[in-house]
């Protein structure tokens, strides 16, 4: 008899009423809706495509791009006018995105843990400084500051063209210590960019070495602190190594590598590389914004290692800023990591903000441009938010990695 | 049932674009207004004034749609677009028609899935530099920065016209004009290049117009005119003959002063124009006198055009091509028949 109720109520009410089932049920009931959800807007999307008689597909991908995204001392990736095509355009998007991510995130983070430490210095003015520093500027929305920047700073740098008395142009910009190698103006910085002749493998291998014996150098270094207690200048003596065996190698392989100077021509600066104006507007504005975050990250990390710890320290007579470095930072990066991580993410996203000021990333020549000029905006949207999601992705991985290294080891 | 009705309203406006796509006449009828894509501000073709209210070469096109469609001008909503955005906007139904001085292109008018209704306005790609430079030829700017708006045909003629004549040039890509402007005046580029109708826009409105000039060189054609979307060919032929009006008007002497009067001319064609005999207004869904509310709310070709970018007003653009064919211009409508 029990039995055949049980089957009784296995009928459709069990299905609500029993907990275990009313929870299978609802999940179901979620993942359908959601599955329905997708599909309607990818079938909405490909019908009314269908219907502007648009044909969805990556062939553009290898049609002649035909603009220009870039000047001829700004192109990592040697995009040629004349045979390159929206793939890469692409390519040169990504390349001008990681670049500004990589360099604004060690940007950021060094100006981050400054100002950090800062803020916890028993010196009132320094403390009123970085707090005032961090108040203003994460208070400030990101696309205020580009414009500040850029508008206001980089474009009232003095132009690098001005008129001659005979009706001729000379460069006014700001020269470097007169060298008339490296030139500041409104429309970046040209700086001499080195050209490779047979040989410069020489100079790589210089380097390479170096840095297997920096590694050598402080596992050297440590195995005698631990022995004797004497330390070793580690960092002077890896700088020494990493500037002087490249150099070394450089004259010894008779000077391989031949610098390409800018040049003052009519209207601009040929020759070497420069970093475009756009670029150092773009970049002041999302290191001095970020940074401002990190620091607050810093100071939280920093605090929440007990005063204990700064306590013992000084009973073994450890100066202040030893402390702070091998025996407080340490403690504190566990807690700085994982904020430190989604503001690392940030700035890589805030990056497509790019757009603004003409900085040619990702979403400005490719996502802007090339979509304009295709049309195929479906195909690259998808393959914009991709490569974020690509690049999101690697530094969450890393951080994460770094993050279980540097976490406390239970036992 | 009437639930059955709202759910299936909700469907429609959350999942089909393609609603608003066919039918614009009816979706325009009851909404009230045409929804028309213009610059984010131009002088003389679509720039709001003090109070907000737009006027311009572009806005007129607009408002004689308006007339023609609902019989009053002012119907119209202005949505500022840029020139990345404007064939979205369009594209999704988010405006109606989009007069923002648009280069009729191949590509635009098949692969975008557009239909460009006509030209009003023959222009050509021109480049604006400092005087002091002592250029005088756009065969000089070897090596030069230029300015350009993103988005545009420009981006592409600038690039062609260097590559045939074998010159670089770094480009500093701008969102707007208004930003392009700031780089330009700033000296962060040495050119600044358009159409040359925009160039003679930007000009004006710099800080000292006369040190500026615009070089001899046109490096393009850019026949710009207001176009709707594919597959509605119906309000397609509203847009299209709304403008023709405009220009035939201009042909037959009709002006804004005396189309009131013109119901009783002894010209056959006007009488057709202004729906004093036939039936032309039927033919495209509207009713006999579309065509002389259109021309009564801003004036035929030439009325719009001196008021807004004539050789009277800042821009002062001569007429040139766009005059009539009449007067040695390449201004052609065809007859209202």
């Amino acid at each position: 008899m029990a039995v055949e109720a049980e089957n009784a109520n296995f009928s459709l009410s069990s299905l609500w009423y029993d907990k275990r089932n009313r929870a299978i049920v609802l999940q179901i009931i979620t993942v359908s809706i959601f599955v329905w959800f997708v599909y309607q807007i990818v079938n909405n999307a490909v019908t009314n495509m269908e219907n502007q008689g648009l044909n969805p597909g990556f062939g553009f991908m290898s049609q002649i791009a035909g603009f220009n995204p870039t000047s001829p001392e700004f192109n990592l990736t040697s995009f040629d006018v004349n045979s390159s095509t929206h793939g890469d355009v692409f390519v040169l998007g990504i390349v001008n995105t990681l670049l500004i991510s990589f360099v604004g995130v060690i940007l950021a983070t060094i100006v981050g843990f400054v100002v950090g430490v800062l803020r916890l210095s028993n010196n009132l003015l320094i403390k009123l400084l970085a707090t005032t520093y961090i108040e203003v500027m994460r208070n400030i929305p990101l696309l205020l500051h580009i414009f500040i920047w850029y508008f206001g700073v980089v474009l009232f740098l003095p132009q690098l063209m001005g008129a001659l008395p005979e009706g001729g142009r000379g460069v006014t910009g700001i020269n470097f210590l007169g060298l008339d190698m490296i030139f500041m103006s409104n429309r970046g910085i040209n700086f001499p960019s080195p050209v490779l002749e047979a040989g410069w493998q020489v100079i790589l291998i210089a380097f390479i070495a170096a840095i297997a014996g920096i590694v050598f150098l402080s596992k050297w270094a440590k195995k005698r602190q631990d022995e004797t207690g004497q330390i070793f200048p580690v960092l002077w003596a890896s700088l020494g190594l990493i500037i002087g065996l490249p150099i070394l190698a450089y004259f010894i392989a008779g000077q391989p590598v031949s610098w390409d100077i800018p040049q003052a021509t009519r209207f601009n600066l040929k020759g070497g590389a420069s970093m475009p104006g756009h670029m150092m507007g773009l970049l002041m504005a999302l290191v001095v914004y970020t940074g401002a975050f990190i620091a607050e990250n810093v100071r939280s990390g920093i605090q929440s290692v007990s005063h204990g710890q700064t306590e013992a320290a000084f009973a073994l007579g450890i100066r202040p800023n030893v402390t702070m470095r091998k025996i407080i930072i340490p403690q504190a990066m566990r807690v700085i990591i994982p904020p430190m991580t989604s503001q690392y993410l940030n700035l890589t996203k805030n990056s497509s903000l790019a757009v603004a000021i003409g900085y040619p990333d990702l979403v400005n020549i490719f996502t802007g441009v090339s979509l304009n000029q295709t049309g195929n905006a479906v195909e690259i949207i998808a393959l914009t938010m991709l490569v974020y999601l690509t690049i999101s992705l690697t530094i969450s991985i890393f951080m994460n990695w770094y993050n279980k290294r540097v976490a406390l080891v239970e036992r | 049932m009437n639930f059955k009705h709202l759910l299936a309203a909700g469907a429609a406006v959350a999942f089909s674009a393609s609603v608003a796509q066919a039918g614009t006449l009816d979706d325009v009828k009851a909404k009230g207004y045409i929804d028309c894509g213009v610059t984010t501000g131009l002088a003389g073709f679509a720039s709001p004034d003090d109070q907000g209210n737009w006027a311009g070469f572009d806005v007129d096109f607009c408002r004689a749609m308006a007339a023609a469609v609902l019989g009053d001008a002012s119907k119209v909503k202005y949505t500022p677009t840029t020139g990345k955005t404007r064939f979205t906007a369009l594209a999704s139904g988010e405006v109606d028609v989009l007069a923002r001085n648009t280069t009729w292109t191949f590509s635009r008018d098949t692969d975008l899935g557009f239909e460009f209704v006509g030209v009003n306005y023959y222009d050509g790609q021109g480049f604006m530099v400092k005087k002091d430079l002592g250029v005088k030829s756009a065969l000089e700017l070897d090596g030069a920065s230029v300015c350009i708006q993103t988005g545009t045909t420009t981006e592409l003629n600038l690039a062609d016209y260097f590559r045939a004549n074998n010159m670089s040039f770094t480009p500093i890509v701008i969102e707007d004009n208004a930003e392009a402007r700031q780089n330009y005046e700033s000296g962060a580029c040495d050119v600044y290049t358009t159409d040359r109708s925009g160039l003679a826009a930007t000009r004006v409105v710099l800080s000292d117009p006369d040190a500026h000039v615009v070089l001899p060189e046109i490096v393009s054609k850019e026949p710009l005119g207001p176009l709707v979307r594919h597959g509605d060919n119906q309000w397609g032929d509203i847009a299209r003959w709304t403008l023709n009006a405009l220009i035939t008007a201009e042909e037959l002497g009709v002006t804004q002063g005396n189309i009131g009067e013109m119901a009783s001319s002894n010209n056959p064609e006007i009488r057709r124009l202004v729906g004093a005999e036939g039936d032309l207004g039927a033919m495209i869904g509207l009713d006999a006198e579309w065509a002389m509310r259109a021309v009564a709310a801003g004036g035929n070709y030439s009325e719009i055009y001196e008021r807004n970018i004539g050789p009277n007003t800042p821009l002062q653009l001569a007429r040139g091509v766009n005059a009539l064919w009449t007067q040695g211009g390449i201004l052609y409508s065809p007859p209202f028949r």
